[in-house]
């Protein structure tokens, strides 16, 4: 009788930490920015009020549609380089490589990265590209070019480098973890069958790697969305995202309740981009 | 290995030989450009830390480590390392205390809620950390909190909880549940089934977890950002020189950064390797 009461205490402790935690420092945060996108804003001072005005300003002002759209340009596109990347590094991980120790060591050097400063990454690439950077400086001194070129900082592909290099390890963990579910048994059957490797890929392969695929292109999309820190060093003028104009309200520009009502827009799209991986990952998982 | 399935491919000049070994260099050349791209800039990082030259330019002009005396001289910087660790340790504690609970009520337990409750823990994984810094931003200057140190690590255990969970989640499934049977059958209540059995078990991805939070916190630049007070982290410090310009300074605190991650992986290598192999 005793011990059951232990255990239902434990369980209350072991329960509301978290959730206690959650409500706190999670809930009640995205209650108060919800509320925050309400306020007007009334120099110098932010007042209370109910009111769509900073979303209608969002939606109207088309320098925001246009900072979003690019956001979501630059994030597909960091998401795909970084999937053509990883793909196959992970496929010939788990199928090619014979060596488990080398295995090991080629997964971890991948992962090792994101143990490295995150600020680092992507500051080591604005040296490099930069118009005096250490890459101009060495095209000039073999002569491949005379005079030192700006066309490698301050733009969208170096935006998109910077990021993929930063977010790539995210997207071969799942597609590793996906591959690796795969019983080989699968391949031999497809073999047996008279498919060849490349047919064995397409129709056994990578199907069931998809949700792998899914799962690292939502983080590689979402995390790079809301960066602010990489197209602050290497995105140049036009190179500014929603997280930068996001940032800059609550600096700068000191207005907070655009800057929460960008804020719950960018929320909303996360949590739908989420749903619609987690769906997809129900819908396309085969009982193995 | 290559030469032989070189040799191999010769010898019998099949077909499908031959479409293995172009497959084979393909994946080679995919491997080492993932490589290259993955550790040149690292490399580049630490080199110039060492070049005799204010500007980083090719090509190198000399050895020196003057950058790295500068560093110790340098006050600010040396108190912004000092809050970093400070932050770092109280982050990694108070996101073990919720998250290890959390990870377990999840393995153990169903009630009402538990799609929402894991969908709301896993969250911060997926979500850019400058969303968790504006709303909690806007929570404490609501509630009429000052911005401090201790504001920052409220907010790093909040967005680190998902990878203490996920990780302490991970080693919970595959622990077998005999384990904890045979512990109740012999008497032992709940508590002491955690602490004697589940606890020694779970100890490796406990220290995994907490190096790796340790270390997202250490770097952690986004919600810090948000809610910082006049105090700087380390990162802080790093990204306010970073505005004035590249300089040698900055390689030389990250070369040393690199070095810490390194020996700290390195660590968390040796724990997962001895427990793995301990196990069978």
């Amino acid at each position: 009788m005793s011990r059951s009461r232990i255990a239902r205490h434990s369980g209350k402790l072991i329960l509301g930490i978290p959730i206690l935690w959650i409500i706190l420092f999670m809930l009640v945060p995205y209650g108060v920015l919800l509320t925050y996108s309400f306020w007007l804003k009334k120099y110098p001072l932010f007042v209370p009020a109910f009111q769509f005005g900073n979303y209608w300003t969002l939606l109207s002002d088309p320098q925001y549609i246009k900072v979003l759209l690019r956001t979501l340009k630059i994030s597909t596109l960091v998401s795909i380089a970084s999937l053509v990347l990883a793909y196959p590094f992970a496929y010939y991980l788990v199928f090619r490589l014979k060596s488990p120790t080398a295995r090991l060591i080629l997964f971890m050097a991948v992962i090792a990265p994101l143990w490295v400063s995150y600020l680092l990454r992507a500051y080591v690439w604005k040296t490099i590209l930069g118009t005096e950077g250490i890459l101009n400086s060495f095209l000039m001194s073999i002569g491949l070019i005379d005079e030192p070129s700006g066309i490698f900082l301050y733009n969208q592909f170096a935006m998109v480098l910077t990021l993929t290099y930063i977010f790539i390890p995210f997207m071969v963990m799942p597609i590793y973890t996906a591959l690796e579910k795969i019983p080989p048994s699968f391949a031999e059957a497809s073999a047996d069958l008279g498919m060849g490797s490349f047919q064995t890929f397409v129709k056994v392969t990578l199907p069931l790697s998809m949700p792998g695929v899914v799962a690292g292109f939502t983080m590689t999309f979402c995390l790079s969305f809301g960066d602010f820190i990489a197209p602050f060093l290497v995105g140049g003028p036009d190179g500014q995202l929603v997280a930068n104009v996001m940032a800059s309200q609550f600096g700068a520009a000191l207005n907070w309740p655009l800057g929460s009502a960008l804020a719950v827009v960018m929320l909303i799209i996360v949590l739908s981009i989420i749903s619609i991986s987690d769906w997809f990952e129900q819908s396309g998982k085969v009982e193995l | 290995m290559t030469a032989t399935s070189t040799t191999l491919a010769r010898k019998r000049r099949s077909p499908a030989a031959r479409a293995r070994l172009a497959a084979d260099s393909g994946f080679a050349v995919i491997v080492s450009l993932v490589m290259a791209f993955l550790y040149t800039p690292i490399l580049i990082l630490v080199i110039y830390s060492f070049n005799d030259n204010r500007s980083l330019t090719w090509p190198l002009t000399g050895f020196t480590t003057s950058w790295y005396e500068k560093l110790f001289a340098n006050d600010q910087l040396l108190t912004a390392i000092g809050n970093s660790f400070y932050v770092a340790s109280c982050a990694t504690v108070l996101t073990l205390i919720v998250g290890v609970p959390a990870a377990l009520a999840l393995h153990r337990f169903h009630f009402p809620g538990k799609t929402v409750f894991r969908r709301l823990l896993l969250l911060p994984i997926a979500l850019p950390g400058i969303v968790t810094g504006i709303s909690m931003l806007n929570m404490f200057k609501m509630f009429g909190f000052n911005l401090s140190l201790e504001t920052v690590i409220i907010g790093h255990a909040t967005a680190l909880l998902a990878v203490v969970v996920t990780q302490v989640f991970a080693r919970l499934q595959r622990l077998p549940k005999s384990l904890s049977e045979a512990s109740s059958d012999l008497g032992a209540n709940p508590l002491q089934t955690f602490i004697f059995v589940t606890l020694p078990n779970i100890r490796t991805a406990l220290i995994g977890a907490g190096l790796l939070s340790f270390v997202l916190s250490f770097d952690e630049i986004p919600v810090t950002f948000f809610l910082t007070g006049r105090d700087n982290t380390l990162p802080m410090y790093i990204y306010s020189t970073m505005r004035r310009g590249v300089t040698p300074e900055i390689n030389a605190v990250g070369t040393l950064i690199v070095l810490t991650s390194l020996v700290l992986i390195a660590v968390s290598v040796v724990f997962t390797l001895r427990d793995t192999t301990g196990r069978r």
